[in-house]
């Protein structure tokens, strides 16, 4: 069997990229990086948008990578069905670029948070969470200032109809408790699915809980999920 | 209009420097020349009050591969160069704490880049006045201080946290001093393969001088203030020197594109720019190579116009880097900042025959010896041990026990300086690059290196209060303090970095104390086998004539194998033995019981044996090494009553501890004597545990048990878990305001 490839896209300004590298090739896949400059991603299974402080997060976070050269590219690749997942800044873009609906806003403390955070699975119908269980607490750490997702009401109305929340902020039992949401956001929204299934945004850092010296595993479901389903299509 | 000899009194330096330059040249300096000599022979570029007490520093060893002079020190760790720099940002966080303790970052990232290492972690030593809460100081100093912590606390969370390199670790202390004078010390450690160190070396006469990264403008053209106002007769509002902005995402791209011209094996020399800007930058790399240098003003990109050719000269503007590369590789150079976005320009080339050669579209605007920049002059200055140090060590400190050792040992859990620093280190990234194995909060940072049988330990440290009353002792502590915080993870420490906060040099106060503190750290570094690889000496740190503390603060680092694993410093588990490796004697003098619960800065320095604090380090390492411990935790600021608190809290378990019967009971659990460490491991280990210390001369004693949801000490302490964990995690952030 093939490895699965994974694309790992480089704006000037991202910082997270190398630690996605090192975590798909910890599980087994192949990955590299794509400068935005470049526009081809042929040949890649899944594209990753890592986290970082593409162009300084000048402007609005993620307001002028959305326009990167690649973006044309990555778009084309959510609108053939690829996968693509946005961590972090990585979030902040596919928002800002229209691949997933809302905004993420300052935190409500006002302050940069880095802190591990556990989030509940809220549907395994995905081919982010395929392999874990329906309501499934995972630890993953956040580090943002600015992951306080909002939508509007008929927004999130669609997102709950449609099983397109990802993963909820929760209290280690599972609660999603105000005391639990680490930067106000609406419903307690930690990650989101675009309508056809295929684009995830997560505000926490899967990358950062693959590794078992350094900070846990649980991340892992997430990045192993995303390589069976792009194992399959490729089968396929 | 001034004459020249009027003026260079106005930039500091004096008649005699005056005609050593006179002397130098054999004329009169033209104005910008006179600019850049005032700039390179200022204290803060020219060391030139401490440069003869900071030769006496021990500064080789086996892992040491580049020593003091250059941007950072090396050590070798297994096949890498591990590189480790030191410095201040004071003033400036003082002026404007968040692009103060910013632009400090930004600056020890450079340093770090320079020898070609890739910065892998940051450490931020800060010291601040009092916050309100504590009550030492009027309300609106408290509250001011705490408007410093917030705003420099911001500024190295949205620096470090953008450059993309983690914070791993630092000290966030409170002292009254600091109130007119904050430190804001900041740590890098970079990594390079051993054959890719690089050298601020200006080599191979026709080779091309690169100048990359930001733009230069007016910033940072304080130092030189009067020039811009007096000398020139022009005091326009437009030419009046701003404040030095960071801009993270610059250096972010540079740190890639300084990284990718060596990887591609284009770069012959290099160096950041920092104090003094581009008069330093290229004096300093022609003249480390014994050359000289050609430089265009006018090729440099400007980021405002009207700039006068000094101004370009010695402007600090952030986020800039010097490279040399040959004729043939300077398209290619060029290409690869410009992938990157940043500007850059060749502005000049190596020249032989040692003369640095400024010129602005033609005309020239100096003509210097490159190596005269550098080589200024070097004072013996007159030092005398203050009257008051006499007194302050007889000062009687805790006599008599408190009424409520229980109420008492809260007080100390919930001090700024003791409680968790949570609040801080939360705001900063410590994560990223996926190397932290163990984080904030414990003694030592751990980092796995990339590709790498081993991982080092880091931890700074540093004590005033100490200094203060004897700065010998004090310094030593520090040495002393940081070798027992790498030890307590399990790793062997090789080698130290070191920024030297003092007051004014002139004052011979102050320079006893520089001259007894580099003494002490000396001596200690020798003691325990680790050398000094350099360091940042910050002077004039006062305010209307009261300076803060002598402030030496250590920067260590320890390596260990990767197949160690660092104990928790939290207990593990129910029934696990507690013991404490090494003495208590009565040492309350000086320490945190004396300041924060009897209000008192005074008493002897408790007495150390760097003998001892090697052997105690040594068998904490073995221990370790042999799996023989659940927790360690190094026992310091607060004694054996805040450390076993701290042990509970981080393990989420409580402790019963055994009575001593010979100190009185505040002594045994506040006294701060050195080189003890508080230990525990399952009571089936025990035989090997103390046959193994016993064997190495080392001093180990029970001292309770793990085990149940309170601390309970005889009948005198009995504290439930949750109130010690509430106390001791939420003070701090209650202190700065926010009530969580």
């Amino acid at each position: 069997m093939t490895k699965p490839q994974v694309g790992v896209v480089v704006f000037p300004g991202s910082n997270c990229e190398q630690d996605v590298v090192h975590a798909f090739r910890y599980l087994g896949a192949e990955a590299r990086y794509i400068w935005h400059h470049e526009t081809d991603v042929s040949g890649f299974d899944v594209l990753v948008l890592p986290g970082g402080f593409a162009y300084g997060d000048y402007l609005r976070t993620g307001a002028i990578a959305a326009f990167s050269p690649i973006m044309d590219s990555v778009r084309a690749f959510a609108h053939e069905g690829g996968p693509v997942i946005g961590i972090c800044n990585g979030f902040q873009i596919l928002c800002e670029a229209g691949l997933l609906p809302g905004a993420l806003r300052r935190n409500t403390g006002l302050k940069f948070r880095c802190i591990p955070v556990q989030v509940r699975v809220e549907t395994t119908a995905s081919p982010f969470t395929s392999s874990a269980g329906e309501g499934q607490v995972l630890e993953i750490p956040i580090n943002h200032f600015e992951g306080n997702y909002f939508c509007d009401d008929e927004t999130l109305s669609v997102l709950e109809r449609d099983n397109r929340i990802a993963f909820r902020y929760c209290s280690p039992d599972g609660e999603t408790t105000a005391e639990a949401n680490p930067n106000g956001a609406l419903a307690n929204i930690a990650g989101i699915i675009s309508e056809a299934g295929n684009v995830l945004g997560m505000m926490p850092h899967p990358e950062r809980a693959i590794d078992p010296e350094v900070g846990g595993t649980d991340g892992e479901v997430i990045f192993r999920s995303v390589m069976a389903a792009s194992s399959l299509v490729t089968q396929g | 209009m001034s004459t020249p000899e009027d003026l260079h009194r106005q930039l500091g330096l004096t008649d005699e420097e005056y005609e050593r330059i006179e002397g130098i040249l054999e004329r009169e300096p033209n104005r910008a020349e006179l600019a850049m000599f005032s700039v390179m022979w200022s204290e803060h570029c020219s060391y030139k009050s401490s440069r003869i007490h900071l030769k006496t520093l021990p500064s080789e060893g086996p892992d040491i591969l580049v020593g003091p002079g250059e941007g950072a020190g090396i050590v070798k760790v297994g096949d890498l160069a591990v590189a480790l720099r030191l410095e201040s940002h004071n003033h400036p966080s003082f002026v404007e704490p968040f692009q103060g303790a910013a632009t400090g970052i930004g600056g020890v990232v450079r340093d770090v880049l320079s020898v070609g290492a890739r910065p892998i972690a940051l450490f931020d030593p800060l010291r601040f006045g009092p916050l309100p809460v504590e009550g030492r100081v009027p309300q609106t100093v408290g509250e001011r201080n705490r408007f410093l912590v917030e705003g420099v606390v911001s500024g190295i969370s949205s620096y470090g946290n953008c450059i993309g390199v983690p914070t791993v670790g630092g000290e966030v202390k409170f002292e009254d001093c600091y109130s007119g004078n904050p430190l804001v010390n900041v740590m890098c450690i970079g990594v390079a393969p051993v054959e890719r160190i690089h050298h601020a070396r200006a080599d191979g006469p026709g080779n091309k001088v690169l100048l990359l990264g930001s733009k230069t403008g007016r910033d940072g053209i304080g130092g030189v203030s009067v020039l811009a106002s007096a000398s020139f007769g022009d005091d326009d509002a437009d030419k009046r020197p701003s404040v030095q902005v960071g801009d993270p995402f610059t250096e972010k791209l540079l740190i890639e594109a300084c990284l990718e011209l060596m990887e591609a094996g284009l770069v012959v020399g290099i160096q950041d720019l920092g104090g003094a800007g581009l008069s330093c930058a290229t004096s300093e790399s022609a003249a480390n190579a014994g050359n000289g240098m050609k430089v265009n003003l006018e090729a440099v990109p400007r980021r405002e116009q009207g700039m006068e050719p000094f101004e370009v000269l010695i402007s600090e503007s952030q986020e800039r880097m010097l490279v040399i590369v040959e004729e043939k590789d300077a398209e290619r150079a060029l290409s690869i900042c410009d992938k990157w976005g940043l500007a850059a320009s060749v502005i000049g080339e190596v020249a032989a025959g040692g003369r640095l050669e400024v010129t602005d579209n033609g005309s020239i605007i100096a003509d210097v010896p490159a190596a005269s920049l550098g080589d200024g002059p070097i004072y013996d200055r007159p030092i005398q041990a203050p009257h008051w140090i006499e007194d302050l060590a007889r000062q009687e400190v805790g006599a008599s026990p408190p009424d409520d050792l229980g109420k008492t040992l809260l007080e100390l859990l919930a001090a700024p300086n003791i409680a968790s620093k949570s609040w801080v280190w939360e705001q900063f990234d410590h994560q990223v690059m996926l190397g932290t194995v163990v984080t904030p909060g414990h003694d030592a940072a751990v980092i796995r290196l990339p590709s790498s049988s081993e991982r080092i330990a880091v931890s700074t440290d540093g004590n005033g209060r100490y200094c203060y009353l004897d700065p010998f002792l004090g310094a030593q502590h520090a040495v002393a303090e940081a070798y027992r915080n790498v030890s307590a993870v399990g790793a062997r420490p090789i080698a130290i970095t070191n920024c030297l906060n003092f007051g004014n040099p002139e004052r011979p106060e102050v320079m006893w104390q520089f001259a007894e503190s580099v003494r002490g750290m000396g001596e200690a570094c020798m003691a325990l086998g680790t050398p000094v690889t350099g360091g940042n000496v910050s002077f004039y740190n006062e305010t209307s004539g009261s300076a803060i503390y002598p402030t030496p603060v250590v920067g260590m680092v320890g390596v260990m194998p990767r197949d160690v694993i660092p104990p928790p410093i939290g207990f593990q588990n129910e029934g696990d033995v507690i013991a404490l490796v090494g003495m208590t004697s009565d040492d309350l003098g000086g320490g945190e019981y004396a300041r924060t619960i009897l209000g008192k800065i005074g008493g002897r320095v408790p007495r150390l044996d760097l003998g001892t604090e090697a052997t105690n380090g040594t068998v904490v390492r073995r221990l370790i090494e042999l799996g023989l411990v659940s927790s360690t935790h190094d026992c310091s600021e607060g004694g054996i009553g805040v450390t076993v608190a701290e042990s509970c809290i981080a393990g989420g378990i409580g402790a019963s501890l055994e009575l001593d019967d010979e100190l009185a009971p505040h002594v045994w659990l506040f006294s701060e004597s050195p080189s003890r460490y508080v230990i525990s491991y399952p009571e089936s280990r025990s035989d090997e545990v103390i046959e193994l210390v016993a064997g190495s001369n080392g001093h180990i004693a029970r001292i309770g048990a793990v085990g149940g949801n309170e601390l309970i000490w005889g009948p005198e302490i009995r504290l439930d878990l949750e109130t010690l964990t509430a106390t001791y995690k939420r003070s701090f952030a209650e202190a700065m305001g926010y009530a969580r």
